[in-house]
């Protein structure tokens, strides 16, 4: 279902007012809640509702060949389905730009903040590595799956362990599990995303919100150091409002790593 | 119960011959969709949405004479041990045309002319009997969302491991080697004992199919009266709000 005009103009008088329909403040959540090691087949995985949105992220590992630009690092691939499940928006088929989009802002997220240490990943230079997969599925989508996405990733990655290896045959004993961790950084990379509707900046919009938002960015970083960022939606925003965008995303970001951190 | 005696046969989990996994349901897990359910034996877990009916697109797909349901069974790709690909696949594509078919003898799909019901199934985590698990997910969804139901169907798979019959295989049984190997028998029940689904991967003689068709009979029992009990108690969830 798509959002009527008169709920939309009404999202837009109340948040003039400073106000929202579930009565948070512009820079607050909706409650999360974690859950980590939900799937047993997969090496790592999370689900993260936020709200009424609910997803579920698995971490799988392949040991493959590399690329030919990183022969002595391990490859990190991101993926993310949109289930039709989730949404009456979203349909079977090919992945859409919507879904595209989202595995590649939360791929950036994750890969430019160096969280992974691919360079552990390698296990025969030029011949072997290991491929971290990260899936994503949305269960039910009530806006913000970016943020909700990102968070599943961290929690995932956290908890996954590295299958066992068979060097001799050169195969992956699946369904064994090493007590090896993915060698990761210290610092935890988080998504933020900031909308921006009339004059005011939000955070963690409902569908809703989302569908009257009239630009958005989000931002990865990892304590205090951005390290990927992108613009969505047509309308520009100026200048004054992008350092805006960037002192509420610092707030945020502490606020909200507080509530995720027992998790990690 | 089955007159089958229990011959003692050790399965690898412990289980009686005729012991279904601990089963779980649950209506509502997905707020967004008409219906929703989560059903699982074991650690083979299925969480099924129903959205519609609604208006058919495109359009030439519109029947003018009945409704159409349209069954989508996908697995997530971390859902078993060596990851699969996402997206459909030869295997799912037939796995969702068989569930239509296991279900669309109860629905009372010519209530609909030109719409569509949409059932997406997926599943979370692999243990073998995924499309029953599925099914049962599915049934349950659909009965949420108010659709019109003659009867709810229940789905359970038989396993021959070797000459030994045994009721919700699991992944370890399913590649059963041994003697005559494995030999897996999905099928679908309605509560009035109509066969709505039966697939067949293996070897097995008429006299002993028809005892695993028996099982399977008074294995869908079980499950319909957990399907019964958590639909009924839902509602009581509904009235107390």
């Amino acid at each position: 279902m798509i959002t009527s005009n008169i709920t939309g103009n009404r999202i837009k008088e109340y948040l003039k007012l400073g106000k929202r329909f579930d009565g948070r403040n512009l820079d607050d959540f909706r409650e999360i809640s974690i859950e980590k090691g939900i799937s047993k087949n997969a090496e790592g995985s999370a689900r993260v509702k936020i709200g009424e949105t609910d997803v579920i992220v698995g971490v799988k590992m392949d040991v493959s060949e590399p690329y030919p630009d990183s022969l002595d690092k391990g490859n990190l691939m991101v993926t993310s389905e949109l289930l039709p499940l989730s949404s009456d928006r979203f349909e079977a088929g090919p992945p859409k730009i919507e879904s595209i989009e989202l595995a590649r802002v939360i791929d950036r997220c994750i890969r430019e903040s160096k969280f992974i240490e691919l360079e552990k990943l390698c296990i025969e230079k030029g011949e072997k590595v290991w491929t971290v997969f990260i899936d994503i599925y949305s269960i039910n989508a009530d806006g913000n799956l970016l943020d909700a996405a990102g968070i599943g990733a961290l929690v995932a990655l956290k908890d996954a362990k590295i299958p066992k290896y068979d060097k001799k045959e050169g195969k992956v004993l699946y369904g064994e599990h090493s007590n090896e961790r993915i060698p990761l950084k210290k610092e935890n990379p988080l998504t933020i995303t900031i909308h921006k509707i009339g004059e005011s900046l939000i955070v963690d919009p409902t569908r809703e919100e989302e569908d009257v938002s009239e630009t958005r960015i989000t931002i990865g970083s990892h304590k205090g150091v951005i390290s990927s960022m992108q613009k969505g939606n047509s309308k520009e925003i100026s200048e004054e409002d992008m350092h805006r965008v960037l002192e509420m995303m610092e707030d945020v970001w502490k606020k909200l790593f507080l509530k995720i951190e027992k998790f990690l | 119960m089955t007159k089958e005696k229990d011959t003692g046969f050790k399965r690898t989990d412990g289980r009686k011959f005729n012991q279904i996994r601990e089963m779980k349901a649950k209506v509502g897990v997905v707020p967004n969709a008409d219906g929703s359910a989560l059903f699982s034996f074991g650690d083979t877990v299925a969480i099924a949405a129903v959205y519609g009916p609604k208006k058919m697109h495109p359009q030439h797909m519109q029947n003018p004479e009945k409704g159409t349901l349209r069954y989508t069974y996908n697995m997530l790709s971390f859902s078993v041990t060596e990851r699969i690909k996402p997206g459909p696949s030869r295997r799912s594509q037939e796995i969702s045309k068989i569930s239509e078919w296991a279900i669309e003898p109860v629905l009372m799909i010519d209530n609909f002319p030109n719409a569509v019901i949409d059932v997406h199934v997926n599943i979370l985590q692999a243990n073998a009997s995924t499309r029953c698990a599925g099914i049962n997910a599915a049934a349950l969804a659909l009965a949420h969302a108010g659709i019109p139901m003659k009867n709810i169907v229940s789905s359970v798979s038989i396993g021959k491991l070797d000459k030994q019959l045994v009721v919700d295989v699991s992944k370890h049984e399913e590649d059963w080697e041994e003697g005559e190997g494995a030999t897996d028998i999905p099928i679908t029940f309605t509560p009035n004992g109509d066969i709505t689904h039966i697939q067949l991967d293996g070897k097995i003689e008429t006299k002993q199919l028809k005892e695993a068709i028996k099982l399977a009979r008074e294995a869908c029992k079980e499950i319909y009266e957990l399907q019964k009990k958590t639909l009924k108690e839902s509602i009581k969830i509904n009235e107390k709000k």
